[in-house]
């Protein structure tokens, strides 16, 4: 009984930071998958140039880790003279391209994997190149790349954890600092389970992305 | 029947890399003409019908559709025609594939109105008219809106030959059609290109099936080391075969299938 209560004083702080941490979320994570898929299309079908700075993008942003990108943006920008006050907006900026570049890798290698035959029926049809791509291999791409992007995006909400470096009250600071103030493991516990329904959900969102996409099998 | 000249090939080399497929290749099909090519493994026959279609590029010679230069090298007489006729030509060949090549994603209407919209710009309601018509053509009316995994390999087959005539096409290449069907399957799609020759639709088909060769088709045609070795009416070449490797070829056929 005293374990309820004391739970429910802590509350308000812990759904606050869920709250934060979900806001974050949010920003981060609703760009990925039309930016990948755009990358993803230019870097199989757009002019050299642009394949050029989208192959370095994508080498830079996989190669580098990501509390060390947060770092650069954060802390370092500024002593350049870049000095955006925002510093939620400049952390989900980095949290999206980041993503990003691994999703769009994902997408490329699936529109990749479309058999050839494909491209082959669309040029005796008389298809245009952009055509082809936009109406017959990306359909058939996302239901490929539908599961490893599912992974990628349920990965992102634990990335959440790094917005520590702006000190954003999200939901593993606040348990982080009620655990310290009280002394007691149960903030953490709750905010296992916090993170355990949202991952939960995304799962389910996801399965019934991918339902969706198998159903012409 | 007319003697217009369908198809003309003159001269054609084509090679991948050091190794020659085809060398000084010539060949005429008239309109409303239906060929079976066959041969060995690797003689060239895919490519000789990826060539017309321009899937490849020749290295030699020249190729019109119906009079347009449709593909020229090293042929300064023979010119290609300016690019909007050469799509013009293009767009009056069909192709059939071994491996059907239907779009998974889309409904077989989907599959068979996506060009007619898109490429010809017919209306759309004109298009899923046409559609349902050449769908009745190949006995397909009532898979309309199945997806393309629903059904057998001869159905997948027959909605691609349907796809095909959706554009309403001069000529139709059929790269060995019945090749990945079973058995049981390959009756109903020869049936349906039978049916279209006895339109006198003009076909171009790579086959193994030397029954349908015998019986369908109004030239048969033997390629072998690159070249064609052998183009006659069916009956003479089946009676006759006047040249030792194909007399071998057509004993191995019949063992294999007899
Ligand atoms: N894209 C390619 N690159 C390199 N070589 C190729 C390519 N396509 C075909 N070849 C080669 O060209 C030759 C002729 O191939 P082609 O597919 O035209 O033969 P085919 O008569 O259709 O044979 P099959 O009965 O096996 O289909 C073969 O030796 C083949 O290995
Ligand atoms: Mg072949």
């Amino acid at each position: 009984m005293e374990l309820f209560n004391y739970i429910l004083t802590i509350m308000p702080m812990m759904l606050t930071g869920l709250v934060t941490t979900l806001h974050m979320y949010f920003w981060s994570a609703i760009f990925v998958i039309p930016l990948a898929i755009f990358f993803a299309f230019l870097k199989v079908s757009g002019p050299r140039p642009i394949r050029w700075i989208l192959n370095v993008y994508t080498w830079a942003w996989r190669g580098t880790p990501l509390l060390l990108q947060l770092m650069v943006a954060i802390f370092g920008l500024p002593t350049i003279g870049i000095n955006i006050s925002n510093k939620f907006a400049v952390a989900a900026v980095v949290f999206c391209l980041n993503n990003t570049a691994y999703v769009t890798e994902i997408m490329r290698s699936a529109i990749e994997s479309v058999d050839k035959g494909q491209y082959e029926a669309c040029q005796v049809l008389g298809f245009s190149r952009v055509w082809t791509i936009l109406r017959v291999i990306i359909p058939q791409s996302i239901r490929i790349a539908l599961p490893p992007t599912c992974s990628m995006m349920i990965n992102l909400i634990k990335d959440m954890a790094l917005v520590n470096i702006i000190s954003l009250m999200d939901l593993t600071r606040s348990a982080y600092i009620i655990s310290n103030r009280d002394s007691t493991i149960s903030p953490y516990v709750i905010a296992f389970i916090m993170f355990l329904l949202i991952t939960s959900v995304l799962i389910k969102l996801f399965g019934v992305l991918e339902k969706r996409a198998m159903r012409y099998d | 029947m007319s003697q217009e000249v369908m198809i003309k090939l003159v001269d054609i080399d084509k090679s991948y890399g050091e190794v020659q497929v085809l060398k000084g290749v010539n060949l005429e099909v008239m309109r409303g003409q239906t060929i079976s090519i066959i041969g060995p493994s690797g003689s060239g026959k895919s490519t000789l019908l990826r060539c017309i279609n321009k899937l490849e590029a020749i290295n030699s010679g020249y190729i019109e559709i119906e009079g347009i230069t449709v593909a020229s090298a090293n042929c300064p007489d023979h010119p290609m025609a300016s690019a909007a006729q050469v799509k013009s030509a293009l767009g009056k060949t069909g192709m059939v594939f071994q491996s059907f090549n239907l779009f998974p994603h889309m409904t077989v209407m989907q599959n068979l109105i996506e060009a007619p919209v898109h490429v010809k710009k017919i209306p759309k309601a004109q298009a899923i008219e046409i559609a349902k018509e050449k769908l009745a053509e190949v006995g397909l009316s009532d898979k309309a809106d199945a997806y393309p995994s629903k059904l057998s390999g001869g159905q997948k087959q027959r909605v691609a030959i349907a796809r095909a005539l959706a554009m309403s096409p001069d000529v139709i290449l059929f790269d060995e059609p019945t090749s990945a069907l079973d058995p049981e399957l390959i009756g109903e799609v020869l049936d349906v290109i039978k049916g279209l020759a006895e339109q006198h639709m003009t076909m171009m088909v790579v086959t193994h099936e030397m029954g349908f060769a015998k019986e369908v088709s109004d030239r048969v045609i033997f390629m072998d080391n690159c070249n064609i070795v052998a183009d006659r009416p069916p009956q003479e070449f089946f009676s006759d075969p006047d040249h030792p490797r194909i007399k071998a070829f057509l004993d191995k056929m019949l063992t294999k299938h007899g």
